[in-house]
């Protein structure tokens, strides 16, 4: 076949690509080798458009131990362990086949940690859809949702939490963010390389078919209207086989036999070969005739190509190979030898002996194109940034505003959804899902990691680096909440099209603001993912740039929880109540708006906050922590009580605000930087005695008790509700949408 | 005293069963791997929750045709105590060692939560430190927990004192609402003719430290190690140690 317009359309090789292929070869490619290319320099491996602005982000630290650039990242938690943690998007997969795309998206990233040597431990996941009263959405949205249960529960790894976001813009465009930790012996960490001339390749896992080819191409494309005919481009997960391959590589890595150990992920084998050989300034050699195939007839392009599931390519130490055999052998597995490693630092790919592809490995890599795309402010923030609460007309009654906030799915018990995974399985999960950060225990250190997952979407949209920075902080601030020091983070930036310039411009201001509150809060980030062209038809998602942090508490006997302890408790507000609707859950639900201007962020007060919730944690002094987001101080105070017998009854100081809008904004505001927390009574002037300290401002605002969830402004009650009451609305909210379903079940 | 924890290849609740009784309860505990044919020794078996072989099939379907559940078969016909759990327990139903199959569940989806179940019957080993009617908080965790049995055979499980488990209100009230998966008369766990074989749906491995939501599972633990000890409920032989290999 010639290589035309047609046949480089569909590749999404642009010309000038071509022309510095045909220059780095030195003549054609071969078809195949323009697979190659074209995955490896794909958007969604080559980092092509994000790359210039993530050199920016803060990566390193004293407990880093692994930055980007490998399968994941780790940082150091005492007892010579680290944990090995990331975040990786499968969107538009899930878009497609919301099951297995989610499955397969769990099976991902959960390779990317068992191959770093380490065991993993805990599972969370990002995920955004559109309305719910869609029943499209309602069909992705329960399809994604088991398949993530599908496979982590299978496999036996607990998903201790989350967040789920929804908007219109995420209708056609869902996105699943799955975040992975492992625990690893700091020493024992192995890495994706290769080395050692004449050292054997390994193939391992399971067999390749032609399911998954062009997945990374389709991974850096929008949808359009002929997306449905994409589906063969998703892959099937096996969790079993994943099981297998994940003790199994676990008793290899633990043998001390391999040089290095790399998952087939986007791109399979290709990019697999070439990184390995890439970060090991090594060649690697493979025949794929050797490739354990599941279908017959498949051309060295297809093998390439494949992003078939559970498979692994290991580099062993010259006389280990039969020991690495026998290993593999007790699960059933049999590793293949496909090729050795060589000098030259070439990728030679043969077919029964025939030469197909000879590149050098550095092309696909650290020398695939870098573009530095245009940027513009966008024309929508003018307009979206002004907000006129007087021209919305008088708000309706407190109590009426709180009632639609907790049936809002964005704010409503997620039981629905979290009943489904495993979340217990380890026996190591000291905090549920729902009930704040997800807490992990380690088993044999007395210490804990508390993790979290955020992003509201709608700052960013509206202010793309302060919603960043709000995001680093309010994932921070989830896990200090638990008693967790924040000692790491990784991202996963989900965004639409970067060749549209205002896009590009959200972007770069995004990982701008992102990098600036990560070094605020002396939190780098050890690796993550970009997903791009997440948009249907022209029209792009709400800027979604996630963060997962990863804190370590100390004494696993102290951790916080979301929920009020004990009848009789101080409740305090650490921070600060300000009017700040602008992008809030109120606009949104109530008036159909997002608008306005973030909430401001001052990253010296909230690392302050979040210093004084460590160690009020640690000090025992803290006895429930929940974080003010969407729905304000109203929403975090009912959350408080819910999943509990205690009401609370509490007052808080009048916020100005335009016209009559005083009560909302002082009840559903979202100013950043504060947490609702309890205390003993006994204990509330040390607390704070803490907190000013700190320069944290910590004002007693009530008391934890009765039935009945009572709020005041300043003296006058505006709200009342009985406890079960608010509660019914809560918890069943998100069910209700799928009950004509359970009615028939 | 010594469990053994058989592992399959897709066994995921192993470790929190090995842990259980070597870590909390404070005994000795061995993995014994599924292609093996001898169960090394051990005072009490555990069949672990998890996906035996995947169970793309049927639960436990796979897991019946393992080298080691003949050891395990030959193990229960002596009178030793066996406790299936979750997955374990469907591969018990398979194996024959206990009657009926399970079903998915009523809500066709995956069910993690925790759950109240009753304590039915206290002359087994699994029981034997409970209270009758002790109601306990301990987590489910399974796709397919809706037990079935033909009436006939459920009738003969009543009568012969079978039932070991039932799901209940906090209460302790026998109750549809109860029920989590749909499970005929609430059936949460069984126990064979003799007795000495148990599987129970729901975890108690996950429920032994209240630092991870409940205490409640570890008197299932603890009740084997008086019967064991004590030679309790152990059939005619007591104390049959786990050497018969199978051929």
């Amino acid at each position: 076949m010639t290589i035309d317009d047609t046949v480089l359309d569909r590749h999404g090789v642009t010309r000038e690509e071509y022309q510095r292929i045909l220059e780095m070869l030195g003549r054609e490619p071969s078809l195949t080798e323009l697979g190659i290319f074209s995955v490896m320099w794909s958007e969604h491996c080559s980092y092509k458009s994000s790359r210039v602005h993530l050199k920016t982000l803060p990566t390193t630290g004293t407990r880093v131990l692994q930055g980007p650039g490998e399968n994941a990242g780790a940082v150091d938690i005492g007892d010579g362990l680290a944990a090995v943690f990331k975040i990786e998007s499968h969107n538009h997969p899930s878009f497609i086949e919301p099951y297995q795309g989610a499955a397969t998206g769990v099976g991902g990233i959960i390779r990317d940690i068992f191959t770093m040597g380490a065991r993993p431990i805990a599972l969370l996941n990002s995920l955004r859809f559109g309305p719910l009263e869609d029943p499209l959405v309602r069909r992705t949205f329960e399809g994604v949702v088991a398949g993530i249960a599908g496979y982590g529960n299978s496999i036996g790894i607990p998903t201790v939490g989350g967040e789920i976001g929804f908007d219109e813009s995420y209708t056609g465009n869902p996105l699943v963010n799955v975040f992975c930790l492992g625990i690893a012996r700091a020493d024992e960490i192995i890495k994706g390389v290769a080395s050692g001339t004449g050292n054997a390749v390994y193939y391992v896992g399971a067999k390749t078919g032609r399911d998954g080819i062009h997945g990374a191409t389709m991974a850096s494309a929008e949808f359009d209207e002929k997306t449905e005919e994409k589906r063969p481009a998703v892959q099937v997960g096996d969790p079993f086989m994943e099981k297998l391959l994940l003790e199994a590589c676990l008793d290899v890595i633990k043998s001390d036999a391999l040089i290095g150990i790399q998952d087939m992920g986007a791109a399979g084998l290709t990019c697999s070969t070439c990184e390995m050989g890439s970060r090991g300034g090594a060649g690697i050699e493979i025949d794929v005739s050797l490739v354990p195939q599941r279908e017959t007839g498949m051309t060295p392009y297809e093998i390439m190509l494949s992003e078939s599931q559970e498979r692994m390519l290991l580099v062993v130490k010259q006389g280990r190979e039969s020991e690495v055999e026998r290993i593999f052998e007790k699960w059933d597995l049999h590793a293949v030898r496909i090729g050795q490693v060589t000098t030259g630092g070439r990728m030679k790919v043969r077919n029964r002996g025939d030469l197909v592809a000879d590149i050098p490995t550095t092309a696909l890599t650290d020398e695939a194109p870098v573009y530095r795309r245009p940027m513009e402010k966008p024309a929508y923030l003018a307009e979206a940034q002004k907000l006129s609460l007087a021209a919305l007309g008088a708000p309706s009654s407190p109590s009426e505003v709180f009632a639609r906030l907790l049936a809002t799915p964005e704010i409503a018990s997620k039981r629905w959804v979290y009943r489904q995974y495993d979340h217990m399985v380890r026996t190591n999960t000291l905090v549920f899902p729902g009930m704040g950060a997800g807490v992990v225990r380690v088993k044999g250190t007395g210490r804990a990691l508390a993790l979290s997952v955020d992003c509201n979407a709608r700052f960013v949209y509206l202010d793309p680096r302060a919603g960043a920075q709000l995001a680093v902080a309010e994932a921070s601030r989830n896990v200090a909440c638990a008693g967790g020091l924040p000692i790491g983070a990784t991202n996963c930036l989900n965004f639409a099209n970067p060749q549209r310039p205002e896009i590009m411009w959200q972007f770069g201001q995004a990982v701008e603001g992102m990098g600036a509150a990560c070094r605020a809060l002396d939190l780098p980030i050890t690796g993550g993912n970009v997903s791009l062209y997440n948009e249907t038809d022209g029209r792009g998602i709400l800027p979604t740039p996630v963060l997962g942090v990863v804190g370590l508490i100390e004494d696993a006997t102290k951790v916080v929880r979301r929920v009020f302890q004990s009848d009789g408790d101080v409740v305090i507000l650490l921070g600060e109540n300000h009017n700040e609707l602008g992008g809030s859950e109120y606009l949104k639900v109530m008036h159909g708006l997002i608008r306005g201007l973030p909430p401001a962020l001052d990253l010296a007060r909230e690392a302050a906050l979040q210093r004084v919730l460590v160690e009020g944690a640690a000090k025992g002094l803290i006895r429930s922590a929940h974080d003010c987001a969407e729905g304000g101080l109203a929403v975090t105070l009912a959350e408080c009580c819910f999943d509990t017998d205690l009401g609370a009854e509490t007052d808080v100081a009048a916020v100005p605000a335009e016209g009559s809008f005083g009560d909302i904004a002082t009840l559903f505001g979202e100013s950043a930087s504060r947490v609702v927390v309890s205390v003993a009574a006994n204990r509330t002037a040390e607390l704070i005695a803490l907190a000013s300290a700190a320069g944290v401002p910590a004002t007693p605002i009530g008391r934890v008790g009765g039935d009945r969830i009572r709020m005041s402004i300043a003296g006058r009650r505006v709200i009342d509700e009985p406890l079960r009451d608010a509660e019914r609305i809560w918890s069943t909210a998100i069910d209700r949408h799928f009950e004509p379903k359970r009615a028939i079940a | 005293m010594k469990f053994a924890v058989v592992v399959f290849p897709g066994s995921n609740c192993d470790h929190d069963a090995y842990y259980a009784a070597k870590h909390v309860l404070g005994q000795d505990a061995e993995f014994v791997w599924h292609k093996d044919s001898s169960l090394g020794g051990a005072d009490v078996v555990i069949l672990p929750g998890g996906f035996a072989h995947g169970d793309y099939l049927r639960t436990g379907a796979i897991a019946r045709f393992s080298p080691v559940m003949r050891a395990v078969k030959a193990f229960a016909e002596s009178g030793g105590p066996v406790l299936g759990i979750c997955n374990g327990f469907q591969v018990l139903l398979e194996a024959g060692l206990l009657p009926g199959a399970m079903l998915r569940n009523r809500s066709v989806k995956f069910q993690c939560e925790h759950v109240h179940i009753r304590v039915e019957q206290t002359d087994t080993p699994f029981t034997a430190a409970c209270r009758p009617g002790q109601v306990l908080r301990i987590p489910i965790a399974h796709g397919e927990g809706n037990y079935y049995a033909e009436p006939d055979v459920i009738e003969r499980l009543e009568k012969n004192r079978q039932v070991v488990f039932r799901y209940v209100t906090a209460a302790g009230a026998v109750k549809p609402e109860a029920n989590p998966n749909g499970s005929a008369s609430n059936i949460a766990g069984l126990c064979n003719e003799r007795r000495n074989v148990v599987g129970l749906m729901p975890h108690p491995e996950r429920a032994c430290e209240l630092a991870v939501g409940s205490a409640d599972g570890l008197v299932l633990f603890e009740s084997v190690l008086k019967a064991v000890t004590q030679g309790a409920f152990l059939g005619a032989e007591a104390s049959p140690k786990a050497t018969v290999t199978a051929r």
